[in-house]
This record gives C-alpha cells, sequence and structure tokens, in this order.
C-alpha cells in the first residue's frame, strides 16, 4: 500500500530522512523506531504529505492521503476555544460529511460508540478544556475511530500518557490489526513495539534494518542506530549518494 | 418614567432621520463584524484586525486623492489595499520561516507608511481626520446599501464556510490531513474581515471600525460558552454599544465613533468583574465543588 522510494527529506540542506526505500506491510501494525532526531516523525509527516519531499517519493496505492488517520506527536489543538468533547470526536465524519454534508443518527451513534469505547462516555458535553492529557489523547484515539481510516499514523501516541490509559489505547490498536488496517507508529518503548508491532523500521536518518520485529531489534543494530544518529556536522560536504556532482 | 425613556432615547431617532440612518448602519454593521471579530480571536489573530485597519489606509487615500470624499472610490481603495496586505502576508508566511502575526506587522507597517506619506503630501489634517476616524451622522445612501450589503455577504459566507473554518481554527493539522484545504477558508475569512473595515470606515473610520469588530467578540468569550453563544452576545453587544454610543453622541455633542467604541470598551470593563464565564465576581462567590 505504501512504498518508499529513494526518499530524503531535509531541514536547510541537512537531511533528516536520508535515501529511505522500503515498503509498508499491508494490514499490519509497524512500528518506526530508533533514536531522537533519526526522523522518525519527519518520515510520518512526509507520509501524510505536511512535508514534500527533496527527492524520491511516497507511493500509496489503493489508499488516497485523505482516507488516512493521522495523531501528531504534539497536537496543536487550540483547548481554550469552546468546543466539546463530542463535538470535537465528531468532526472525524468530515471525509465523509465534506463541507455541507449531514451528520446523521448514524454519524452521531458512531461518535458516541468511540467515546464509550475510550471509556470518556460522561464528558461528551463537557469543554476540551476540562480534559487532563491522557484523557485528551483517549478522545483523539475516538476521533481516530469515527474516521474509519484503513491506513493510521500515530507519532510517540503514548507520551505523557499512564500505564492503564497506554494499556486502554494498546487494547485498540490490538483491534485494528485485527480489522486489517495498517498501522504505522512511531514508538519510543521497546518492550511495546516486541509485544504490538510485529513489522519494525529502525531508522537512523537511514534505513538501518527494516522487517519482522525479532529480527530487527537486536543488540547489534539497535547499537548501530545510535551510533549513526549521533553522527552529524554542521559543514557536511553535498551528498552524493545518486551520482549527482556539485 | 416612560417620558424620560422615551425623551433620551427614542426622540432623537424619531426626530431625526440622520439618526435613523446611523442607527440602521451601526446594527448593520454589528451584524457582520461581530462574528468576523470572533473568529479572529478564536484564531488568536486579535491584533490582525488592527493590523488591517492600517493596512486599508492607503488605498482609501489613493481614492480619496483621485476622486475627492467619494465614498465607492475609497472603499474600493481601501478593500484592494487590504487585500494586497492580506495577500503579501499570507504568502510571506507560506514560503518562509515569518510567523503568521510577523509578516502582518512588516506588511501592514508599510502600507500605513505609503498612506501616511499620500495622505500628508495633498490632503489638509481634516481630511486624515476624517478617514481616521469617520463620521456615523452622516451616513447616505450609498453607504447603507455598502454596509448592508457587506453584512449579508458576511453572515451567508460565514454560514457556507463555518464548518471548515471552525475546524481549521480548532486543529488545522487535521484539517489539512484530511484533505480539507485549510489556507482556502483562512483567505476567505481575510477577504471578510477586509470587507467589514472597508464598510465600517465611512461610518466609524479605519480605526474606530476595528473596536465594534474586537470588543464585543472579546467581551463574548465571558459571557457565553458555545461559539454560537458568543456570537449572538458579540452581535448584542456590539448593537448596543452602537445604539448607545449614537446617544451618547446626540445628547452630549460628542463625536459618536469614539463614543460608541467607549461604550463597547466600558462594557468590556464590567464584563471583567460580573461575567458569568470567567468574570472576576463569579470567582469570587466561590461555589462549593461538587462530588465529581
Amino acid at each position: 500500500m505504501i512504498r518508499l522510494e529513494n526518499l530524503t527529506v531535509s531541514y536547510r540542506r541537512h537531511p533528516a530522512v536520508h535515501h529511505v526505500s522500503g515498503s509498508f506491510a499491508d494490514g499490519q501494525a509497524t512500528a518506526i523506531f530508533g533514536p531522537n532526531g533519526a526522523g522518525k516523525s519527519t518520515l510520518l509527516k512526509t507520509i501524510m504529505g505536511a512535508l514534500k519531499p527533496d527527492s524520491g517519493r511516497v507511493e500509496m496505492r489503493g489508499v488516497a492521503r485523505r482516507d488516512l488517520a493521522y495523531l501528531p506527536q504534539q497536537s496543536e489543538i487550540d483547548r481554550s476555544l469552546p468546543v466539546s468533547v463530542i463535538d470535537l470526536v465528531s468532526s472525524g465524519h468530515w471525509q465523509r460529511s465534506g463541507l455541507f454534508g449531514k451528520v446523521g443518527r448514524n454519524d452521531d451513534d458512531a461518535s458516541w460508540n468511540a467515546l464509550v469505547t475510550v471509556g470518556l462516555e460522561d464528558f461528551a458535553t463537557r469543554p476540551i478544556s476540562a480534559l487532563s492529557s491522557g484523557q485528551f489523547q483517549r478522545v483523539l484515539f475516538a476521533r481516530i475511530l469515527v474516521q474509519d481510516a484503513p491506513l493510521i499514523l500515530l507519532d510517540e501516541p503514548f507520551n505523557a500518557v499512564d500505564a492503564a490509559t497506554t494499556a486502554d489505547l494498546l487494547r485498540l490498536v490490538e483491534r485494528w490489526k485485527t480489522e486489517g488496517r495498517t498501522v504505522i507508529a512511531v514508538l519510543h518503548d521497546e518492550q511495546q513495539v516486541r509485544e504490538h508491532f510485529p513489522q519494525t523500521l529502525l531508522m537512523a536518518r537511514e534505513v538501518i534494518a527494516w522487517g519482522d520485529t525479532a529480527e530487527v531489534l537486536t543488540a547489534d543494530k539497535l547499537r548501530r542506530a545510535s551510533d549513526t544518529a549521533a553522527h552529524w556536522s554542521a559543514n557536511a560536504p553535498v551528498c552524493r549518494v545518486d551520482g549527482v556532482t556539485p | 418614567m416612560i417620558d424620560f425613556l422615551y425623551q433620551w432615547v427614542l426622540a432623537p431617532f424619531v426626530e431625526f432621520a440622520f439618526m435613523r440612518r446611523a442607527l440602521v448602519a451601526c446594527l448593520a454593521l454589528a451584524l457582520g463584524s461581530a462574528p468576523v471579530g470572533l473568529f479572529l480571536v478564536m484564531r488568536r489573530m486579535s491584533l490582525v484586525g488592527d493590523a488591517m485597519s492600517h493596512a486599508v489606509l492607503p488605498g482609501a487615500a489613493v481614492g480619496f486623492l483621485i476622486a475627492g470624499l467619494s465614498l465607492p472610490a475609497m472603499s474600493l481603495g481601501g478593500f484592494v489595499a487590504g487585500v494586497l496586505v492580506a495577500g503579501f502576508a499570507g504568502l510571506a508566511t507560506r514560503f518562509t520561516e515569518i510567523k503568521e502575526d510577523a509578516s502582518f506587522a512588516a506588511f501592514y507597517l508599510l502600507s500605513l507608511a505609503i498612506g501616511v506619506l499620500l495622505v500628508s503630501g495633498s490632503g489638509s489634517n481634516v481630511d486624515l481626520m476624517h478617514l481616521l476616524f469617520g463620521s456615523v451622522l452622516a451616513v447616505d445612501d450609498a453607504a447603507l446599501l455598502l454596509v448592508a450589503s457587506v453584512a449579508s455577504v458576511t453572515l451567508l459566507t460565514l454560514a457556507v464556510i463555518y464548518r471548515p473554518l471552525l475546524l481549521e481554527s480548532l486543529d488545522p493539522v487535521f484539517l489539512r490531513a484530511v484533505g480539507g484545504h485549510g489556507s482556502v477558508w483562512h483567505l476567505l475569512f481575510l477577504l471578510l474581515v477586509v470587507l467589514n473595515l472597508v464598510s465600517g470606515f465611512q461610518a466609524l473610520g479605519t480605526l474606530m471600525s476595528v473596536g465594534l469588530m474586537m470588543l464585543p467578540a472579546i467581551c463574548s468569550r465571558l459571557w457565553a460558552a458555545t461559539v454560537g453563544g458568543m456570537m449572538l452576545a458579540a452581535f448584542l453587544i456590539a448593537a448596543l454599544a452602537g445604539m448607545g454610543g449614537l446617544l451618547l453622541s446626540y445628547h452630549v455633542e460628542l463625536p459618536s465613533g469614539p463614543c460608541i467604541i467607549l461604550l463597547a470598551g466600558l462594557f468590556y470593563i464590567v464584563s471583567l468583574f460580573v461575567a458569568p464565564q470567567g468574570g472576576v465576581l463569579p470567582r469570587l462567590l466561590r461555589q462549593r465543588h461538587l462530588e465529581s
């Protein structure tokens, strides 16, 4: 469904994602793992279309960009706005309702069921400003449930979330796996990756390893990832991997 | 009592056509400006309204220089200048790392400098005062038509783009991810801002029309807890300030524009203390907390 073809994305000429090629396994859960500054979030943002690659491309087959659900690392949601929890969850209907489309009773039921699933039905009419960060993350997961997307991108979804909430939200990931959705998540907890994500992309700007989690998360590959990420130079020469001479 | 009320509140409007026109102009302005101001506040662009009110000045000045004190020429000039500044600021934000408020600051200052140069080059100070402060008591048919049309266009447009505009204010990343074309709604909205400022400046002047846009909108947050409620509150406050300001200016013989804005400002200060949604007094009353 998603194939990366020699993908490079850079900030002010310094690559954050460097000549990455490969495909994400269809209908499976893949973790993107690696040290800080490895380009994991950059890769997700490029897949969802917010960043433009310097070179190479993201090929998406059988799924349009608008059919994906994306959970950013730090949501830019302005929580001071007077919006209720159920309204925020209902915004997940946008892909189907659009500008004028009616949000009908079935859609309302879907929003309500999603809130029940994440255990926040008692909060439906409260303003979003009244939620804790863990509760808010549950609301955002509820919206993903409403979006009903075949492709789900999660950027560090369990940051600042306690163990009980993480366990509940991971159950949702398990449910998405059985429903055959493709889930791609940036994670920092090795244990979580081993238990819930059969596939792993280990990266440090470039691909260190990509495949079955058990084969990817080995001691020497993890060490290679942190060594590669630490290597950074302010006056690096122009990259010639593609055979381009400056 | 009734006689007293009639004398002070109704008589000026019943007896004088120019007061009736001014009142209709103020109500129409309130209808269009209040919801636009509310979206500015919700998008954390409260000062952008101020910037835009300065930005329209050179356009109005060019219109004035070409056609004299002609409303269509000055309005068209102001509209063009406002759209140019909004457009350039939008482009600069999109293609560089400059933040939106900084872009607006840069372009409106440029525009303002040009405006002051134009006005000082060939007009007297009286003309400048008129541009800046307007004269609501001299609203003619053309101005009334302009204000009413802008209010209609504003309400209709807002009704159409309400859903994506609110979603874009709330969660821009989400709207972009689902292919919602966030910048289209943003640009349409900026057009509405410029339109409403231009429609206000015959009546209130470029500086004061932004007051009727922002003060009621900021105030409404203290009175209502939903977006719809805030829109209604903002309109009511703007309408009351308009009517009260006209009466004040009539009875005390003060310029009407500043009177209107002053009343809106007073209402804001009183609201800070007594309003139910986060005012100081309700907080001091310390209602006991609930069980859960």
